[in-house]
């Protein structure tokens, strides 16, 4: 399995270029959470059940991202600061497709 | 005063299941939470999700494991403040401490125990440049007396079970109940989203979807609210209250300034001996706690609050003897006069 690389912007407005695994079923939410991109406990707060927002995140490039399953898209409903580009980051799973993919995390709220 | 030997703060699944362990010491415990139902997480956020990494558990839900947690520690009489946060703790020279609630509720004890997970539960507040102004004053985020909206124009916000299950209950005390909801699809359970639609028909309630909040009027009270519908664009809307209900997310809150070592937002223990923290007496079990290695699993919290009891009670007692015992052997005997033990062994001879 390969490894890709994606673009993250942080809250503070800075971007980093990691590597992501793709054979670990990891998710956006958890990638960004292994380099520490987020203080910890500003993320992922439910553990990855599309039930806080605390992942969302807005997605910079025009990836074709898997379509939002009812739960994310009933979470974005309540959500705050949410764009037409918001996803919720533990529902993007790693996959070789993702290579190059651009996100910029939202505030936290 | 309520006083105790062990305070725990936070009643989820650490801090229920160290009345536990603690009960076997014959120490007695006292729990406070900010949220109204004990549980923590498993409570509020996903009450009907499995869990499978619970020992000899192969599938539990979350409410079942708080609700099994309950009945474990029942005989041994734990005392709950629910609805009340932690806000100040004080050291008193005998080395004991008093705890103090954000309602000026006062405990007193000789262990203090945070299991305080993620941090207690504040509820969101939607991006309204003046809520703040009207917070107490017709905007309240939690309903804590229904009474309060008799007779009065309610309008709440918020696609969840709390929304559509507030909705539902103040159909029949308030005199307008209004629903504003971003999206015309609801996440709550589907027996709540019929009712709603029901007292939609009857007219009973107001329903305004897709639609947001953007705006409130008032000067000191709050008397209308702004609102913004995909279609139609902004319109006022008459009200005495709004009531935002948004779900709730953790904050670590004044626990931060009780002169604890915090490292990315949880509390440094010493993980080698016994979870204490920086300051004696005052032990950090469960997600709130870190150290080398941390894992932010329930049945990691369970671990650690077993090794923080046998500390707790050397700490209360320097001079007893004392070896654990096995539930098997020992029985578990409940402060409430119970007692649970091993059947005794039939001996038969063979002729």
């Amino acid at each position: 399995m390969q490894d890709i690389q994606l673009k993250i912007t942080d809250r503070n407005g800075v971007t980093h270029e990691v590597i992501a695994p793709t054979d670990m079923a990891m998710n956006l939410m958890e990638v960004t959470r292994s380099y520490e991109l987020a203080e910890e406990g500003t993320i992922g707060i439910c553990g990855g059940m599309a039930m806080c927002a605390s992942c969302q995140c807005y997605v910079i490039s025009d990836h074709d991202l898997p379509p939002k399953s009812d739960e994310e898209e009933a979470m974005l409903a309540e959500a705050f600061y949410v764009k037409d580009n918001s996803r919720l980051g533990c529902q993007i799973q790693m996959t070789p497709e993702l290579d190059g993919l651009e996100v910029e995390l939202a505030p936290e709220a | 005063m309520i006083t105790t030997d062990i305070l725990i703060i936070g009643a989820g699944p650490t801090g229920l299941f160290t009345v536990f362990e603690a009960g076997l010491l014959k120490l007695r415990c006292h729990l406070i939470d900010a949220l109204p139902q004990p549980g923590g997480q498993c409570s509020e956020i996903y009450p009907k999700k499995p869990i499978y990494d619970i020992p000899a558990y192969p599938e539990i839900l979350a409410g079942d494991l708080t609700d099994k947690l309950m009945e474990q520690i029942k005989q041994f009489e734990p005392g709950f403040t629910l609805g009340q946060r932690a806000e100040t703790i004080e050291k008193q020279a005998d080395e004991t401490f008093i705890v103090t609630t954000n309602k000026g509720t006062k405990h007193h004890a000789k262990i203090v125990a945070i299991a305080g997970g993620l941090g207690s539960f504040e509820p969101r507040k939607p991006l309204i440049d003046n809520i703040a102004d009207f917070e107490d004053n017709g905007v309240e985020y939690i309903i804590r007396d229904p009474e309060l909206y008799r007779n009065k124009k309610v309008v709440i916000s918020g696609g969840g079970d709390s929304a559509l299950d507030w909705a539902i209950f103040l159909t029949n005390i308030a005199s307008e109940v209004t629903l504003i909801h971003r999206r015309n699809e609801f996440r709550g359970a589907l027996d709540s989203v019929e009712k709603v639609q029901e007292l939609k028909n009857l007219g009973k309630i107001n329903l305004i979807t897709p639609a947001e909040v953007v705006g409130i009027i008032g000067k000191e009270k709050l008397t209308g609210v702004v609102i913004e519908k995909e279609s139609e664009g902004k319109f006022m809307l008459d009200a005495d209250h709004f009531i935002p209900l948004f779900g709730l997310s953790p904050k670590l809150g004044p626990i931060a300034n009780w002169g604890l070592e915090i490292e990315k937002n949880a509390i440094k223990v010493n993980n080698a001996l016994d979870y204490q923290t920086n300051i004696p007496g005052i032990y950090a079990i469960g997600d709130v706690n870190t150290y080398p290695g941390k894992l932010k699993l329930i049945l990691c919290g369970f671990h650690e609050a077993t090794l923080m009891c046998q500390s707790a009670y050397q700490r209360i007692f320097p001079n007893k003897k004392y070896v654990m015992k096995y539930t098997t052997v020992g029985g578990v005997d409940g402060f409430d006069g119970t007692r649970k033990e091993a059947p005794k062994a039939v001996i038969k001879s063979i002729d």
